[in-house]
């Protein structure tokens, strides 16, 4: 199959760190970004020198470096996901209350999380199965989905069942509320909001395709 | 009335059964493991405790969890894989969890240091933790009406004290201790090192000791 004009971009579905490249390619210059635990911290491997993107942890930090190695790990200071990081010139730290404003207050120009389930109208479920025996654990995922300015999602658009992780109405327990505003998975970037999910582009296959797999309507994005 | 301790033991010597206790700390980092050490030994238990997690592998509130001196966790990730005495407590019914989203813990704690008796906020609207909470329509957003997290006591970590009261941290074990330290009747503090008053630059003073009641120096 050739690459074909318009939305497809590429012959075949995106591996993690593609699509972590293409994350960090959107991002732009000088934002303050907010990386959740998981796949979504594979971008700040592709994030540039020249796109002078501050990255926040939720436990108190602006300006985090990359993970620390050898004699850098010091205890004191780690990220989100308990793993030890550096610090970056220009760094700060500030106590939760403040961390959680900076969320909270609608500072953060953009988080990327990781998700259960994304509905076409922008909810997301990302923190609990909802199973009898799962221990809930909810962490800062509320704050950041309702407080950044943008949420990315990053998931493959398939569970391993097959079953499409774009739905009409989540039912996993909901993280926020028409909170979504773009999804990059390893078939297609999605653009949420009241117009409904467009199709920015498509990765080794066709949007008809692409809607075969997908129970909501899909419209190519104008403009993209 | 500031005191300084000469142990830990001392330093936590009046909580008593029952009491709510904040425990500073993310993870490990800002934990105050002497001080948790020190109240797995002064007995006290049916304890509520506040901590962003539940223990961490086999020390420090993993292990006041483990003794069953915990009645309750407000926390907002218990789950870790190294979470095995609260996952092991909590599947037998032998402590009640709170789980909060972890800015609303923030700032309810830090909401109950400031005299505020509750805010709404759009965290967790439409989620199951909001479920049997008052709700309104503020700003064209949906928000949750929460209230404030007081203590008995905090239990935190900071660098270096000076004979004040005043409090410096250490990077990203900062996190909850200035909070916990404003929200609690009383705060112990345990510092690597004491100096004189004067000695900390006024500009850079993190907690100031108005909400410090004991600080005891861990080596």
């Amino acid at each position: 199959m050739s690459i074909q004009t318009g939305i497809q971009t590429s012959r075949t579905p995106l591996g993690r760190d593609d699509l972590a490249r293409l994350v960090a390619r959107d991002i732009q210059a000088g934002s303050f970004v907010n990386l959740g635990i998981g796949q979504p911290t594979l971008v700040s491997n592709y994030l540039k020198p020249e796109q002078n993107i501050t990255l926040h942890t939720e436990n108190g930090m602006l300006g985090m470096g990359p993970v620390a190695t050898g004699d850098q790990i010091d205890g004191d200071l780690i990220n989100a996901g308990k793993i030890p990081v550096t610090e970056l010139p220009g760094a700060s730290y500030f106590h939760h209350a403040d961390s959680f404003a900076i969320m909270r207050g609608g500072h953060l120009d953009i988080c990327v999380l990781g998700a259960f389930q994304v509905s076409a109208t922008g909810d997301l479920a990302n923190w609990h199965t909802g199973g009898p025996d799962a221990i809930p654990a909810v962490g800062g995922a509320m704050d950041l989905a309702t407080g950044a300015k943008d949420v990315f999602v990053m998931m493959t658009l398939l569970t391993r069942e097959g079953v499409s992780k774009l739905v009409g109405t989540c039912t996993y327990p909901l993280t926020g509320v028409g909170c979504v505003t773009r999804i990059y998975t390893d078939k297609a970037v999605f653009l949420t909001g009241p117009g409904g999910v467009q199709v920015r582009e498509t990765f080794g296959c066709t949007l008809d395709e692409l809607q075969d797999l997908v129970p909501v309507p899909l419209t190519a994005a104008t403009g993209a | 009335m500031l005191n300084f301790a000469d142990s830990v033991g001392e330093a936590v010597a009046g909580i008593k059964d029952g009491s709510t206790v904040m425990i500073g700390g993310f993870g490990n980092a800002g934990q105050p493991f002497e001080l948790i050490d020190a109240l797995l030994d002064c007995g006290a238990t049916g304890l509520t405790v506040v901590n962003n997690n539940a223990g961490q592998g086999d020390q420090g509130l993993a292990l006041l969890i483990k003794e069953g001196r915990v009645k309750k966790m407000i926390c907002s990730f218990p789950r870790q894989s190294d979470s095995w005495h609260f996952d092991a407590k909590f599947r037998a019914g032998e402590v009640e969890l709170e789980l909060v989203p972890q800015g609303n813990l923030a700032e309810r704690i830090r909401a109950a240091g400031a005299g505020i008796g509750g805010f709404f906020t759009p965290t967790g609207y439409g989620t199951m933790l909001a479920e049997g909470k008052e709700t309104r329509i503020l700003d064209g957003r949906g928000q949750v009406f929460e209230t404030p997290i007081h203590a008995d006591v905090a239990l935190i970590k900071a660098l270096t004290a000076d004979t004040k009261g005043n409090l410096v941290y250490r990077k990203t074990a900062r996190n909850f201790g200035p909070i916990m330290a404003a929200a609690a009747k009383h705060t112990v503090v345990q510092v690597s090192g004491i100096v004189p008053a004067g000695s900390l630059d006024p500009e850079n003073v993190v907690t100031p000791g108005i909400y410090v009641n004991s600080i005891v120096k861990v080596a």
